[in-house]
């Protein structure tokens, strides 16, 4: 008897207890992780890097250094002297500057490209394998049959036949990636459909609607948001092939794949840094977000606890 | 298994149907003719030419000549172009060259990643194990297009070893550096794949009953744990198929190899509408297709899918 109210007491007088939320324990888990943290500070210094290294570049991005043209091989070297950090590409134009823009537009196609999947895949998916039957089947169908088209050469097309413009870009690439997330986000909808929670909000008298805006989509966030850090990677990746294929971005503006192909273009000249440069941000970053995804991946996973 | 495979290829047609509409649509909305030249055509030459090619014609009769040629005739129209060739003679000239480099290809990347896999998730956390999941994630960060200009950099350049393109026939050495290029990030992802499914496949209970009967080491894994842990590498080979495909652009444009990729780049520069329709639509094709195979394999291997 004593004991149970010295216990009690105990109790009492401890500090209140602090519920641990879900995403609390997730962000200890990520951080506890090294090679996402290290994937996640490479990628805090590429984005700072496209932010702020047109401001303190010497140079204009699309301006030519006049003294540097026809010998580039020589004077376009990477030197802290004339201002060229990392040296020129071959119209004597400074690489540092076009480098952070090109990793400003490679970013952004990377983090537009993914949000429009996010966005339109998760909506898809949950309505799909909220209301489930024919609907479902009707929808999931129109996705098999987007898959099966060769987008590439689709995207290709599409460049070529409305031009070339960022827009179009966008437009070409949100027009394909959704396709994986709404089936990622349906598979998840289809589990979560038969639980409980969802089943009291049928019984009170909440729309279909809304049980999927306010149920069903809050819970598909975890793997939302592991497979959308790896497929900015992915999203990166096309931009840079269509760049590479000369589809990409208009002169002078520049992105990864344009930068890549002409460093490689130029190999030949003894101009090795105008490959070595943007290859090294494009590999760095590419990294950075394979550890971050796999750390989230970690951190997010049920089956972990 | 039949009336599966019959349902799959009647799914398939409306999926061509749409793909060859589709890419017609864009070109018949595409400004600009593909005859316009800087100087400008008098208008009646114009006229000619378009009567030539049927591009006077109505929409409709022009889509419907189009689906009607491919499908009785397996005409995919001429070259806007080069006009003493039509678009089969091209994919003709340039398909055994994709075919060859992406078969060989296929065959890498199956062969090395599923062993990769295999072997890293058998010894599981040694050496191997960690060399394996390296290489894996250092091939991801490196598609064909990065990895192209790096092996011609290093195979050609410095060390002098292999030609940096060219064909020749499909000489050896003209084959490895595109072969190596264009499997090498599926080579990672099926290494990812196949480890991750076979480290699943080793924890669960009918290995460990297998282990436990006294079974050796070397027959569990290749009676009982293989097959399992193949299945969801025999799903990823659609969508690996696709990207070689895909890949053959940067391929042949790196390694001016002349395979099909070449074709599609030169026509989308060119506006050559004809021979850009005519490998989408085949490539789309090819694509159905494989992926039509890879699913009756899946049906086939695995017992418990029943169409």
């Amino acid at each position: 008897m004593l004991a149970t109210k010295a216990i009690a007491d105990d109790l009492a007088g401890a500090a209140p207890i602090k519920g641990r939320s879900l995403w609390a324990d997730a962000r200890a888990r990520f951080f506890r992780n090294k090679a996402a943290v290290a994937g996640l500070f490479v990628l805090v210094c590429v984005a700072a890097f496209a932010l702020f290294g047109p401001l303190i570049a010497t140079w204009n991005y699309e301006d030519i250094d006049w003294t540097v043209l026809g010998n580039v091989a020589e004077a376009g070297r990477p030197s802290l002297e004339n201002g060229h950090w990392f040296g020129t590409d071959a119209l004597g134009r400074d690489l540092f500057a076009r480098t952070a823009q090109g990793t400003q537009v490679s970013l952004m196609v990377g983090i537009v490209g993914a949000l429009i999947s996010v966005i339109v895949g998760t909506f898809y998916g949950a309505v799909a394998g909220y209301f489930g039957g024919r609907i479902d089947g009707v929808m999931m169908r129109v996705v098999d049959v987007l898959m099966s088209i060769p987008y590439m050469f689709v995207l290709i097309l599409l460049l070529v036949v409305f031009g070339r413009s960022m827009l179009m870009l966008f437009i070409g690439i949100g027009l394909v990636s959704w396709l994986d997330m709404a089936r990622i986000a349906r598979g998840q909808t289809l589990t979560l459909r038969n639980k409980e929670f969802v089943e009291a909000a049928v019984a009170t008298g909440v729309g279909p609607f809304t049980i999927i805006r306010r149920h069903i989509v809050p819970n598909l966030l975890g793997v939302v948001i592991v497979y959308a850090t790896l497929l900015v990677p992915s999203m990166i990746i096309y931009e840079s092939f269509i760049s590479f294929l000369g589809l990409g971005v208009q002169e002078p503006l520049t992105s990864w794949g344009a930068l890549i192909n002409d460093g490689a273009a130029e190999m030949n000249n003894g101009t090795l840094w105008m490959l070595l440069v943007p290859l090294f941000f494009f590999v760095i970053t590419l990294f950075g977000f394979f550890f971050v995804g796999d750390g989230l991946r970690d951190a997010l996973d049920p089956k972990d606890r | 298994m039949l009336t599966f495979i019959l349902k799959r290829l009647l799914i398939a047609i409306p999926v061509l149907l749409i793909l060859i509409v589709g890419t017609f649509v864009l070109m018949y909305t595409a400004p600009g003719s593909p005859f316009a030249t800087e100087r400008g055509i008098p208008p009646a030459v114009l006229a000619n030419l378009e009567a030539q090619y049927g591009l006077d014609q109505p929409f409709i009769v022009q889509i419907w000549r189009y689906i009607v040629g491919i499908v009785t005739e397996f005409d995919f129209g001429p070259s806007f172009i080069y006009r003493d060739q039509d678009v089969n003679d091209l994919i003709g000239q340039g398909f055994p060259v994709t075919l060859t480099y992406g078969v060989w290809s296929f065959i890498v990347a199956v062969l090395v990643g599923g062993t990769l896999g295999i072997l890293a998730a058998v010894r599981h956390n040694t050496w191997l194990d960690y060399l394996a999941v390296g290489i894996s994630i250092g091939a991801q960060v490196l598609p064909n297009f990065v990895l192209a200009p790096i092996l011609v950099l290093v195979f050609t350049l410095l060390l002098g070893w292999l030609p940096g393109g060219g064909w020749q026939g499909g000489q050896w050495e003209y084959v490895i550096l595109p072969v190596i290029a264009l499997s090498t990030s599926f080579m990672a992802s099926i290494a990812r794949i196949s480890r991750a499914s076979m480290l699943e496949v080793l924890t669960s209970n009918f290995i460990r009953t297998a282990r436990a009967k006294g079974l050796p080491m070397r027959r569990v894994i290749f009676r009982h744990a293989l097959k399992p842990a193949l299945l969801p590498v025999i799903s990823y080979l659609g969508p690996a198929f696709v990207g070689m495909i895909t890949g053959s652009v940067v391929i042949d444009i790196y390694f001016s190899t002349g395979g099909i990729g070449q074709f599609f780049v030169a026509s989308a520069l060119n506006r050559d509408y004809g021979v850009m329709m005519g490998i989408t639509v085949l490539l789309g094709a090819l694509t159905i297709l494989f992926n039509l195979v890879v699913d009756i394999l899946y049906a086939w291997i695995d017992p418990k899918i029943r169409y």
